[in-house]
């Protein structure tokens, strides 16, 4: 009887080791099955991961609140610390753009003026949509946020972001109620864009850290440090002149970038509705998606 | 005696706080946090707490739970789908086979054996993101995040020890 027993019991032991194990292979099975689909076919997990985001996106937004608070308090303490050195920095600048001011409005006036003369077509006016930031991907792997802002509010794949610092990104995901940002920091951005001096035209990299790379610029090309650079246009997915940032390091090897926006600051951000006129289909306006995949 | 449904909900989501913690974890590391310098660095929050639960209470913290907890980072980080859900299934699957080994060690002891797997994991998923990406991964803010990972380790299994103590100890 006690033989029974004791071959019962080995044997539901034997069983709930082996499905506890098989359990283990078959979850990491599904996990290495999905990075392979995602990976060979990215847009057949697309409807699934905005449906999710969607209903996220709105509790995130909610918890996001106390979350911010903390880094209020935080900016309130920093900035009580710096408020001298900001003020004395900030009434030299002031004096200095107060310089600048007749000299732009001349130059602006020319500028139309030179247009009209030479017949040029205007570039295309761009709506923007502001939303808040409900989700930021931390971590080494990726530099995405997540917006509260989607089809519904005229978000789409392809839109350039900006913030009134310069260039943030541009969407990559748009569900119905929430949309990703992918940074021009994430390592799979690709920037097309231009030296304000010297118009030279590059390919600015992100590298997943908190400064960009140029690659691509041409081998006559003279950058310096403190270069600023702007988006050329090329390819049609970001209007061309938005400011991104300037030229914080030359070496060897590379050119690094700074860039205008502090990601870490960032709590809402407008999404551009930008459209080259008889490229785009009228009834999904920037709807890049298509071009861009 | 009877427990009525009251009773039988309250049980429920005593021994769901596992699970919960996990997946709250997993909230917390997708959200806007504006600390200068912490995005691209931000801890692995919820290995820490699969680790924990892993040694402590693996009964109330099933593989379905990690392999779930782990999608749902993927999805709300827009990283590649799996990733981290293959990471911490890795964690959770390491640590039950050494889980004789830990339980019942003093703390330095387990923080010591987190200390060795995180890294590891971390390698894993830093391999399987390089070839998703067919880029190499910058490996500077991988060390950083790996670091304050393993530094925050007292913190959060300081909360999760309490939780097991209040709401846990006899279910």
């Amino acid at each position: 009887m006690r033989t029974i027993q004791g071959l019962a019991l080995l044997q539901i032991l034997f069983f709930r080791f082996f499905f506890q194990r098989s359990s283990f292979f078959i979850f990491i099975g599904f996990a290495v099955a999905l990075i392979v689909i995602s990976q060979v076919q990215p847009l057949s997990l697309e409807k699934i991961r905005t449906s999710i985001t969607d209903i996220a996106s709105p509790v995130l937004g909610f918890i996001s609140r106390p979350a911010s608070s903390v880094s209020n308090i935080a900016d309130n303490i920093e900035s009580i610390v710096a408020v001298r050195k900001e003020n004395a920095k900030l009434r030299e600048e002031n004096s200095r753009l107060m310089l600048w001011q007749p000299l732009v409005s001349h130059l602006e006036s020319e500028n139309l003026a030179l247009r009209k003369l030479l017949n040029v077509i205007p570039d295309p006016d761009s709506k923007f949509t502001t939303a808040r930031i409900v989700g930021d991907a931390g971590g080494p792997f990726v530099r995405t946020l997540l917006v509260a802002a989607g089809e519904n509010q005229g978000v789409y794949k392809g839109q350039a972001v900006i913030t009134h610092g310069g260039l943030v990104g541009r969407i990559v995901e748009a569900g119905n109620s929430s949309a990703r940002i992918l940074l021009i920091t994430d390592l799979n951005s690709r920037i097309p864009i231009v030296l304000e001096k010297g118009r030279n035209r590059g390919i600015l990299v992100g590298l997943n850290t908190d400064t960009l790379e140029i690659q691509f610029l041409p081998l006559n090309a003279q950058p310096d440090i403190g270069d600023r650079l702007v988006t050329s246009g090329a390819g049609g997915v970001f209007p061309p002149g938005l400011p991104v940032g300037y030229i914080s390091d030359i070496s060897e090897e590379s050119i690094q970038v700074e860039p205008w926006v502090t990601f870490d600051r960032l709590e809402f951000v407008s999404i551009l509705d930008y459209i080259l006129p008889g490229i785009m289909p009228s009834t999904r306006r920037a709807g890049l998606a298509d071009m861009i995949d | 005696m009877e427990i009525g449904w009251v009773e039988k909900s309250a049980l429920g989501i005593k021994s769901a706080t596992p699970i919960i913690s996990v997946f709250l974890l997993v909230v917390a590391s997708v959200l806007p946090w504006h600390l200068p310098g912490l995005a691209p660095i931000t801890p692995a929050f919820s290995l820490i707490a699969i680790y924990f639960w892993a040694i402590y209470r693996p009964d109330k913290l099933p593989y379905a739970a990690t392999f779930f907890a782990g999608i749902l980072q993927d999805i709300l980080s827009g990283g590649p789908l799996g990733m981290t859900a293959l990471v911490m299934l890795l964690l959770h699957g390491i640590v039950s086979t050494q889980r004789n080994f830990l339980q019942g060690k003093p703390f330095y002891v387990v923080w010591w054996g987190f200390s060795l797997l995180v890294p590891l994991v971390t390698l894993i998923g830093w391999g399987v993101a390089s070839l998703y990406f067919g880029l190499v991964v910058p490996i500077v803010p991988l060390v950083m995040h790996v670091i304050l990972t393993l530094l925050l380790y007292p913190f959060i299994s300081f909360v999760l020890v309490k939780l097991q103590n209040s709401l846990l100890v006899r279910i």
